[in-house]
């Protein structure tokens, strides 16, 4: 495998039964980037992160992961992942740091080297002040930052996390984003969530998986280019009611208009083509009689083109 | 087997936090010094409340056998119990949780895993079994006559290999069950199928039930000519449940 491809999916295929979760994933994953797999509930997530794990048996294809051909060599595979579980689940009645040293000890670390790493990663995830409680008391936040903690106890090259960021309250995610920030370039980061917003914060390439096919994958800059039309905010100054209904009409009628959606702030106006656009909008404005107050060319967002794609795909 | 040492350390902490260990081995060896002495008072206890009732019945006198005879049939209940509670929710019950996929996405075999746990619940029924025999042959030794300690040595190896034998049968349950009752019906219904069997004379000494009861003539310092086809046969199911069940669980998606 490519030295800069981290993990490669080739027909990557899940069945159970009758139901295809996965269907002939290709995917190749650069070394040390933060990859976001998107996708609407039961579209695949899960099942591939637990392919990738090495969890669950492919009913076709094949993934190599840091190296290691999944299903030949699972110690050796599991040597080189760091893997958070969706809804993560220890030992109630072991201590974080107890459960934190039988990771290390089980990844070959041992005495000063096991509890310095150890002590780290406490910190790392704030828990160092509940290290000697049991984990039976913990809350599911708690739970999550532990499982980030044993996922990264290793040093592994390739981080599988499965909605890391469901459990935690706003303060816990905005220090996961960032801790994640900080593995970007040493390590793999293969992160799966519901919340658009966290990965265009910290993920550099996105894969979004609709009924189990991979129908969009680039560097999110690429994708948000690729498939978001722009839309264009126009805020009359008030009592231009009729004015702007007529304009609105007008602009329905333009072919590089795809969309015109009037509300209590003004029009929302989605184009086809930005360059016709630039150069007709405005004077279509003045042509109509009416007084802007705010003009704005909106960024489009992930959420847009997620949900874009996803319609497109079903 | 990568793992195996690191993980037996964490099931026999677990075993002792989770009170198997220690609730185990207080009722075997609770079981161990009440068979003496049911064996001694039982004939007297049953003078006392029949009195008159009784006729002419003569009760007969307690001896060495009744008290090995006893704790045979004591143990071998209580321990085939314990077996069957111990391995049924082993396997299952860690899948069922969650927490097996912890450990098995970690440099641990899945063989090690296993592993792990069925040494454990070997340990826990050893403990157990040493206790039961030693009180055992502690009351016997007051209350009769002093045996000796080869036999009763003797007697708590057959009498433990029986217990891993049963424990190795629900292990095998535990591991192909997606549900821990699932792995305690297939334990059960594993342990009525030998008792079934053991009504066949010629069969029952080569079951696990079996060695117990050779492991009692041992103690006894009676011949005991089947031992070491009895002592193979559960050596043998012991072995082929381990091997099932590391067969059945590498397949198993988590």
């Amino acid at each position: 495998m490519d030295a800069a491809v981290a993990i490669r999916t080739l027909g990557l295929t899940k069945r159970y039964r009758d139901v295809l979760a996965l269907d002939s994933l290709d995917l190749a994953i650069p070394a040390g980037s933060v990859f976001g797999l998107l996708g609407p509930n039961g579209a695949g997530k899960t099942t591939t992160l637990r392919l990738l794990a090495g969890l669950t048996k492919a009913s076709a294809g094949r993934a190599d992961v840091a190296g290691v051909e999944v299903g030949t060599d699972p110690a050796a595979l599991h040597r080189r992942i760091g893997v958070l579980d969706q809804d993560p689940r220890y030992y109630g009645w072991m201590t974080g740091q107890e459960l934190l040293e039988l990771a290390g000890r089980l990844h070959g670390l041992a005495g000063t080297a096991l509890r310095v790493r150890v002590h780290e990663l406490l910190e790392r995830v704030a828990l160092a002040g509940a290290a000697r409680r049991r984990i039976g008391g913990y809350s599911g936040g708690m739970r999550q930052r532990l499982g980030i903690a044993q996922a990264l106890i290793g040093r592994p090259p390739v981080l599988l996390l499965d909605e890391p960021v469901s459990s935690l309250d706003p303060e816990g995610r905005r220090d996961l984003l960032a801790l994640v920030q900080t593995l970007r370039g040493e390590t793999t980061v293969v992160f799966s969530t519901h919340v658009l917003n966290d990965i265009e914060r910290v993920c550099d390439r996105v894969g979004i998986l609709s009924a189990g096919r991979l129908v969009a994958e680039a560097p999110l800059a690429e994708l948000l280019e690729r498939y978001a039309s722009p839309v264009y905010r126009l805020d009359p100054e008030p009592g231009q009611a009729a004015a702007v209904a007529v304009l609105a009409a007008r602009l329905r009628g333009a072919p590089w208009v795809t969309g015109v959606v009037e509300g209590a702030g003004g029009l929302q106006v989605s184009v086809s083509d930005v360059d016709a656009a630039g150069r007709e909008l405005l004077p279509a404005v003045v042509a109509g009689g009416v007084v802007l107050a705010a003009f704005e060319r909106q960024r489009p967002d992930l959420e847009t083109v997620f949900l874009r794609i996803v319609a497109a795909n079903r | 087997m990568t793992g195996f040492g690191i993980l037996l350390g964490k099931e026999l902490l677990e075993s002792w936090r989770t009170l198997r260990l220690p609730v185990v081995a207080g009722v075997l060896l609770l079981s161990g010094f009440l068979s003496p002495l049911l064996a001694k008072f039982t004939p007297e206890i049953i003078r006392a409340v029949g009195g008159d009732q009784l006729g002419g019945l003569t009760m007969p006198i307690p001896t060495v056998v009744d008290s090995v005879g006893q704790l045979l049939k004591n143990a071998a209940q209580f321990g085939a119990l314990a077996a069957v509670l111990l391995s049924m929710s082993a396997v299952a019950g860690e899948v069922e949780r969650g927490t097996a996929a912890f450990l098995l996405v970690k440099p641990a075999t899945r063989a090690a895993f296993l592993a792990a746990k069925l040494a454990s619940i070997g340990v826990t029924l050893g403990v157990g079994t040493l206790l039961a025999v030693a009180g055992a042959a502690t009351y016997t030794a007051a209350l009769f006559e002093p045996l000796s300690v080869g036999g009763w040595a003797a007697l708590a190896g057959c009498l433990w290999l029986s217990l891993v034998a049963y424990a190795a049968i629900t292990f095998l349950g535990s591991a192909l069950s997606r549900s821990t009752a699932g792995g305690a019906a297939i334990g059960v219904g594993g342990l009525i199928l030998l008792a079934v069997a053991s009504a066949i004379p010629t069969v029952a000494p080569y079951l696990p039930g079996g060695l117990a009861a050779l492991g009692g003539a041992l103690a006894l310092g009676r011949p005991a000519p089947e031992l070491a086809g009895s002592l193979a046969a559960s050596a043998g199911i012991t072995v082929a449940a381990a091997l099932l069940a590391s067969w059945a669980f590498r397949r198993r998606e988590l």
